[in-house]
Formats: structure tokens, C-alpha cells, sequence
């Protein structure tokens, strides 16, 4: 049986689990990092990070069948929060890449048009319509590394944005399904503030 | 609205204990590094640097229980280097509680290593560390490695382009001859590697006045490392902030949660 509240973190390899997992238990959270497919798929909330190449992390969630129980959490609304390219797998794919992404949301993910890459370090998040992950925070910066985005989102997803170069896409809300491209995990107590605001809206 | 400066202390450990000298030698202890580490981010900084200056093999047991207690309770990018020889050693550190990794003998030794880091945990884990220093090569600087001791017979500028082109996240370049002398960045160095580097560029070595931050800055450097100035208590990371807004750079202010 699954507790109540139960925040799984997918494990399929990627490095940044420890930090995200210590994150989530720093608000509070009851965590368990997980490559089953049913306790995944039963969790209250599932974490999905990402660091790292898109094609080795598409590989690497194919491999636990992490592709699967995105898809199948998405299609029966169960909260979904992915992280830097934990939120680019959900796309169709990415510049990166020949490898596809899960196509939950249409676009494409591309290079950032900026002279110095990656971004890296903290910067602003502006919300166009208010997000639950943004509750409470204003003003406030995150901490990103990436040297990819998306720009566009199906127009009934409500969207954080941040500014490199470029605007692009640094947070989104569709349904049940969260993604930020910042690290909420490295982002000191305003980080721990958008975990806690995700988790209390599940 | 843009990305904020970035200002990181850095901790250089020994056996578990932050000392700091003056160009590498004449170690003088300063603190505890989790408890530094901790009021640091409480303090603004926006990443923390260690660097295991002992890096032997027992050193490495130390380091990892160092940063393993420090990712329970600092929740900000963390930085390891020093001693970093192989892909299970990033692997290690990176498990204890490390976002990146810097290194620094070891690529020069091994150009390959970087490609093999990167290819493992992609570019974002891996800082390039060059410890540079005035000399009579190509561009007027070499790498020195070994904490400056020795040189490596290597133009500072040609090492970075050969590096770059195989990927690294981040580039550190610390100046051996202002290191610990708190007399300025080496700011004719920093905009030379600007010129040539597309990658993002901490510089290091030599911060002492208020005023070489932003001297530094104006160089192209995209963020600041500097231990001296924080250990001894010369400048607060907040008055720095506060002097590069100023002089009009974004930084990243305290937090206003919980505040309103």
C-alpha cells in the first residue's frame, strides 16, 4: 500500500536524485526514490528529474520504462512535477537530440539564443497567469543550469517565464502536470518554498 | 529582468578543516567548512566552492563526510575540486552531495578525462579549473598545476580553447600570482580568456577591494569567487552585493519570503 502524501522520485539514473530527495524531506515530505513502475505510478506525486544530455536521459528513463508511467500518470491526471530536463523529456524532442521525447506537449526544445552558455546561476521567474508553484514567491530568483528551452506550450498551460538572451519557458502548469527548468531543489528556502507549494496542492 | 552576478566563497579544506593562506602556503585555519558553508548561503552566496587542497586518499573519506553534511542542510549549488583523478571520483562526490565537480592536473595530464566526465554526467557537472600565472608563453600566461607549484608547461589560452572545444560547463580561472594577496584580480587575464571563451568564466585569485569585483566584472568575468575577503571577515557577502548593484549589475538579494 502506498502512504498517503507519498512523494516518489522516478530513479532511472540520473545524478541529481540525493539533492532532490533531501529537498523534498526538508519540507517535510515523505519520499521514496523508485524505479517500479507501480510504485511510481501510485505515488500521490511523481518527481521527475534530469541532468545532463536529453538523448542519454530519454535512454535511461526508456530503460525503467519511465517513458510508460509518465505517460500513463499524465493520462490519468496524477500529479506529475519534472525537473531541468526531467521537464524537457515531456516535449517532443529537443535540438540536443535524434533521441524523441515523450510528445506530452507538442513543441520542440531548443538551443538558447545567448552568446555565453550554459545559463547558469539565479534568475527571475515572472508568471503570465498565477501558478500554484509560484504561490507566495515574488520577485524571487531560482537557480538554473541549462543550455536548452522551450518557448512555446499549448495555450491552455499557464507558464512561468525567465529571460537569457531570449524569453523562454522556466515553469508550467497543465492539469495535473507541473515542469520548471530551474532546479527548485538548489534554489535555498524559495526552492523548498515551490516544492512545499506542490506538494500541498496534490 | 536577467540573470544575477554570482558570488562564491570558496573553502579550502584540509583533513575536514577550512584553511586559507597566502599563494598556497602558510596555512592559517579559519573554521569548520559545514558550519562556514552554512552561514555563507544563509549570508547570499549564491554557490559554494571546496576545494580539498590535501587530497590524498584519506583526505577523500574527509571530503566526502563534509559534503555530505553540508547538502543536508545548504540547499544551493556545491562545488568540489582538488584531487579529482577519474570518473568514479566524480561519481563518488557527486552521490555524497556535489552539483559540479572542478578539475584541474588531472585534464591536463588526461585531455580525455574531460570528454569521459562530460559524455557520463554531461557538461554541467564539470568546472575547468586553470591556475594560471604571468609567464614568457604564447599569450604571456601558463597553467601551473600541483596549487601553483609547478608548471605544466602549457599557454594558459591555448589550454582553454582545447579544453572548451570538448565541452566543460564552467570555467575557473585563478590567478596564482594574485591568489591570497588580496591585491586584485588579474584583470588583464580575465579579459584575454574572455576574449576567447564562449563558456561561462568565475574568476579567482586576488579579490581584496570592494572595487575589484566590479573591475572584474567589467573584464567579461560572469561570476566572482573569493575566500580571503569572506574567512577574515573584510567584507560581507552582502556588501559586495550591494556595491555591484551599484554600480548597476543584477544580484541575487535575500530572500523576502516570509517577510510580508
Amino acid at each position: 500500500m502506498t502512504k498517503r502524501n507519498a512523494i516518489a522520485i522516478l530513479d532511472y539514473g540520473s545524478g541529481n536524485i540525493r539533492s532532490a530527495q533531501r529537498a523534498l524531506e526538508r519540507v517535510g515530505l515523505d519520499v521514496e526514490v523508485t524505479s517500479d513502475f507501480e510504485r511510481a505510478f501510485e505515488s500521490t506525486g511523481l518527481v521527475v528529474p534530469g541532468v545532463g544530455a536529453f538523448g542519454s536521459c530519454m535512454n535511461q528513463l526508456r530503460a525503467v520504462r519511465g517513458d510508460d508511467v509518465i505517460r500513463a500518470r499524465f493520462n490519468s491526471h496524477r500529479p506529475i512535477l519534472g525537473i531541468c530536463v526531467g521537464m524537457q523529456v515531456l516535449f517532443a524532442g529537443s535540438d540536443e537530440s535524434k533521441e524523441e521525447g515523450l510528445a506530452i506537449l507538442p513543441n520542440k526544445v531548443s538551443k538558447l539564443n545567448a552568446p555565453i552558455l550554459p545559463h547558469i546561476g539565479w534568475n527571475e521567474v515572472t508568471g503570465v497567469a498565477p501558478l500554484e508553484l509560484l504561490k507566495g514567491i515574488n520577485g524571487e530568483r531560482f537557480y538554473f543550469v541549462h543550455s536548452y528551452a522551450t518557448r512555446e506550450v499549448p495555450g491552455d498551460a499557464r507558464t512561468g517565464i525567465s529571460n537569457y538572451g531570449e524569453d523562454f519557458i522556466a515553469a508550467l502548469e497543465l492539469g495535473s502536470l507541473s515542469a520548471v527548468q530551474f532546479h527548485p531543489e538548489k534554489s535555498g528556502d524559495v526552492g523548498l518554498q515551490l516544492l512545499k507549494n506542490w506538494a500541498d496542492a496534490l | 529582468m536577467s540573470l544575477a552576478t554570482r558570488i562564491i566563497p570558496c573553502l579550502d579544506v584540509a583533513k575536514g578543516r577550512v584553511v586559507k593562506g597566502i599563494n598556497f602556503i602558510n596555512l592559517k585555519e579559519a573554521g569548520d567548512p559545514v558550519e562556514m558553508a552554512a552561514i555563507y548561503a544563509s549570508e547570499g552566496a549564491d554557490e559554494i566552492t571546496f576545494l580539498d587542497i590535501t587530497a590524498s586518499a584519506e583526505g577523500r573519506g574527509t571530503t566526502l563526510d563534509v559534503l555530505r553534511r553540508t547538502a543536508e542542510q545548504v540547499f544551493i549549488p556545491l562545488t568540489v575540486g582538488g584531487g579529482i583523478s577519474t570518473a568514479e571520483d566524480v561519481n563518488q562526490l557527486l552521490r555524497a552531495g556535489a552539483d559540479k565537480i572542478s578539475i584541474n592536473t588531472a585534464a591536463i595530464k588526461n585531455p580525455e578525462l574531460i570528454s569521459e566526465i562530460v559524455d557520463r554526467f554531461g557538461t554541467q557537472v564539470l568546472v575547468l579549473s586553470v591556475d594560471a600565472r604571468r609567464a614568457r608563453t604564447k599569450s604571456g600566461f601558463e597553467v601551473t598545476t600541483h596549487g601553483g607549484r609547478e608548471s605544466a608547461d602549457l599557454d594558459a589560452l591555448d589550454w582553454i580553447e582545447s579544453a572548451t572545444s570538448r565541452g566543460v560547463g564552467e570555467i575557473l580561472l585563478n590567478s596564482m600570482d594574485r591568489d591570497g594577496t588580496r591585491s586584485g584580480y588579474d584583470l588583464e587575464m580575465i579579459r584575454r580568456v574572455r576574449e576567447i571563451c564562449d563558456t561561462p568564466l568565475i574568476a579567482s585569485g586576488g579579490a581584496g577591494d570592494i572595487q575589484d569585483f566590479t573591475r572584474a566584472l567589467a573584464e567579461g568575468a560572469d561570476a566572482l569567487l573569493a575566500a580571503s575577503v569572506f574567512h577574515f571577515g573584510i567584507y560581507r557577502i552582502a556588501q559586495i552585493k550591494e556595491a555591484l548593484k551599484g554600480a548597476g549589475y543584477q544580484v541575487r538579494e535575500s530572500s523576502k519570503l516570509g517577510k510580508n
